[in-house]
């Protein structure tokens, strides 16, 4: 009986398309805005993901988020190297600096100060360049995105802009800045250029102020938990201590509580379940309508209601793995084809399980409205010409 | 109550159904009381709105009536519940359709399979058993066309086979040669004659084409929801 489903099903091309087509919208919908919004979160704690060495960051206890800076005095950097558990602690500085350029533009760069003596916390990958010649006199380094588009320099013939190069120079708040390389950083939720230099030069940089260390970034010793790591430097120092992944989520949960994102995207996501069940559930019952009078025929030759319901399942759910495959295919094509872009896409196993759910449900739904007729279905109705 | 002889497939005692359509009640059948013997070709006539379909719908199991006695094969099908009616109605049960009702995308074979396939049979058997059913009512050259590359009575050839291949005891037909020209009428008739009928299966034909009469064993005729008579015959 299961064949003769498929048959009923596929035999009915238009039909049996127009079906298809809507899961596949559904699904492409459902998991394409589900993934650039997953892909947007990620950006939200970029910069924790880039500085994968400390196990902990010590921080004022009001900050909020990553970008949220509430500087500390520079005497809780040996504080939290003086607590027993914590192999090593390092200054990080972060905030945001005003660069002019050649042509006499300004921009806003988000400046990272590193350790001077380890350069802990510098970018994941130099595409150019050494971290180590951040130790030359007055260097930064600058990340490629923002080397060829904000902090781009005119050419040389007048004739549009060239990416900042090794060698160039800006100032940063009136201070000589060389770049000695150019690094890959995850993008991050904020769209200015980084640019890493020392905790020193950095500190040199900024505006004067009496506090200008951003975080502690601190290692725990081989064997000790972190939470109790944690709790320890917070007794002690009265700064918040959280691990990296603390932070992150941190970080996440104040984007996903303060800001419009997750509504702007859960409508899109919502509006592709709703679309595609209407879409999806309406072609089905009105593939089961015009089906009405074979589905009596069956039940009058002997076919029970639990029959049909397979039947009608089963074909619900060949047209729930095909469209759920072509949207997420297709979606996936989406993300590959526009990788290189300011496109934040990210699809991970839980969205295309989340999606796979999102289509099941619908199916069901489908599936049972369609049903419900087939089983109050008089088979008396064979005999109506 | 009166018992059934032996040989009646059919025994019906003042049967009565009524329809509710909104406000008022239509009664369909008035007391009708008929029976049909084993091996018997009886040819249901009368007027439209007779009770004709409404009667074969309820000998077949697929329709409840509200009173009175309709025993199938010794089998009170009103006191069955609706999974062993609907059982009942795949073991004992062929239907022939005025709109022969196959399956648009099933091939002829795929078509005829369908009775055993829902009685469980695998699928090698059935189309085995209804290949050999689709020769016998002369379609062996159509076995893998679909609905809409036959004949109208082609199709009904189908239909028929279909209503056979799982060896039922009672074939309802309604209206078999309605939507045929005459000389196809017959063939379908003769099909229905000659291979539907046996010693121990019972045929019934609801129809208003009178150049099938002569198919008939009996020919009984309804009017306003009731049997009014019974003919005996003999038939060609």
């Amino acid at each position: 009986m299961y064949s003769i489903a498929l048959k009923m099903l596929v035999g009915d091309r238009s039909k049996y398309l127009g079906i298809v087509m809507g899961l596949t919208f559904a699904s492409l919908l459902i998991t394409q805005q589900s993934s650039i919004f997953t892909g947007l979160m990620t950006r939200t704690y970029g910069a924790i993901t880039d500085i994968s060495q400390p196990d902990i960051w010590v921080m004022d206890p009001k900050v909020q988020f990553i970008d949220d800076v509430k500087p500390l005095q520079d005497t809780e950097l040996f504080r939290v190297r003086s607590i027993e558990g914590v192999e090593w602690a390092v200054p990080l500085y972060k905030g945001l600096l005003k660069a002019r350029l050649q042509d006499g533009n300004y921009q806003i760069c988000n400046v990272l100060g590193l350790d001077d003596a380890t350069l802990i916390g510098g970018p994941p990958v130099m595409t150019r360049g050494s971290l180590a010649d951040l130790r030359m006199q007055d260097s930064i380094i600058v990340d490629d995105v923002g080397a060829s588009t904000r902090l781009a320099q005119p050419s040389p013939s007048g004739e549009g802009l060239r990416p900042l190069d090794i060698g160039d120079v800006l100032e940063i708040n009136d201070h000589r800045a060389v770049v000695v390389g150019i690094c890959r950083v995850s993008r991050t939720f904020q769209s200015q250029p980084v640019i890493y230099t020392t905790y020193t030069r950095a500190t040199t940089f900024a505006p004067r102020e009496r506090k200008l260390l951003s975080f502690v970034l601190a290692k725990a010793a081989a064997g000790e938990n972190l939470d109790t790591l944690c709790d320890r430097i917070t007794r002690r120092t009265g700064l918040a201590a959280y691990t990296a992944q603390e932070f992150k989520d941190m970080t996440y949960d104040y984007f996903m509580e303060n800001t419009g994102i997750p509504i702007n995207f859960g409508t899109a996501v919502a509006l592709g379940f709703v679309i595609g069940t209407a879409i999806a559930g309406q072609t089905f019952y009105n593939f089961t309508l015009e089906n009405m009078r074979y589905f009596g025929t069956l039940k009058a030759m002997g076919a029970t209601n639990s029959i049909l319901l397979r039947m009608t399942l089963l074909q619900s759910l060949l047209v729930g793995m095909l469209g759920y495959g072509l949207g997420v295919g297709t979606a996936a094509l989406f993300g590959f084809f526009l990788g290189g872009t300011e496109l934040s896409f990210r699809l991970t196993g839980q969205l295309m399980f989340f999606s796979g759910a999102a289509i099941s449900l619908i199916c069901i739904l489908s599936a049972l409205i369609s049903i419900r007729r087939v089983i109050r279905l008089e088979p008396a109705i064979v005999f109506k010409a | 109550m009166v018992t059934e002889r032996r040989n009646v497939a059919v025994y019906c005692r003042s049967v009565v159904k009524s329809y509710s359509t909104g406000p008022s009640t239509v009664l369909a059948l008035r007391g009708v009381d008929l029976e049909v013997n084993l091996g018997e070709l009886i040819i249901l006539v009368g007027p439209s709105g007779c009770g004709k379909t409404t009667l074969i719908s309820v000998v077949a199991g697929i329709l409840d009536y509200d009173e009175g006695e309709c025993r199938v094969f010794q089998h009170d099908l009103q006191a069955m519940g609706q999974r062993d009616k609907t059982r009942y109605r795949g073991q004992n049960v062929g239907f022939v359709f005025q709109a022969y009702n196959l399956l648009p995308t099933l091939t002829a074979l795929e078509n005829v399979s369908v009775p055993l396939l829902i009685l469980g049979i695998s699928k090698s058997e059935a189309e085995t058993r209804s290949q050999e059913i689709l020769i016998q009512v002369g379609l062996t050259d159509r076995l893998h066309s679909k609905p809409d590359q036959l004949s109208g009575g082609q199709q009904q050839r189908v239909a028929i086979a279909r209503a056979l291949v799982h060896q039922p005891r009672l074939i309802v037909c309604d209206e078999p040669t309605s939507a045929l020209d005459a000389d196809t009428g017959q063939t379908v008739m003769r099909v229905i004659r000659e291979k539907a009928l046996s010693p121990d299966r019972t045929v019934i034909v609801v129809t208003h084409d009178s150049r099938i009469f002569n198919f008939a064993d009996r020919i009984a005729r309804m009017e306003d929801g009731r049997i009014i008579s019974v003919e005996s015959q003999v038939a060609h």
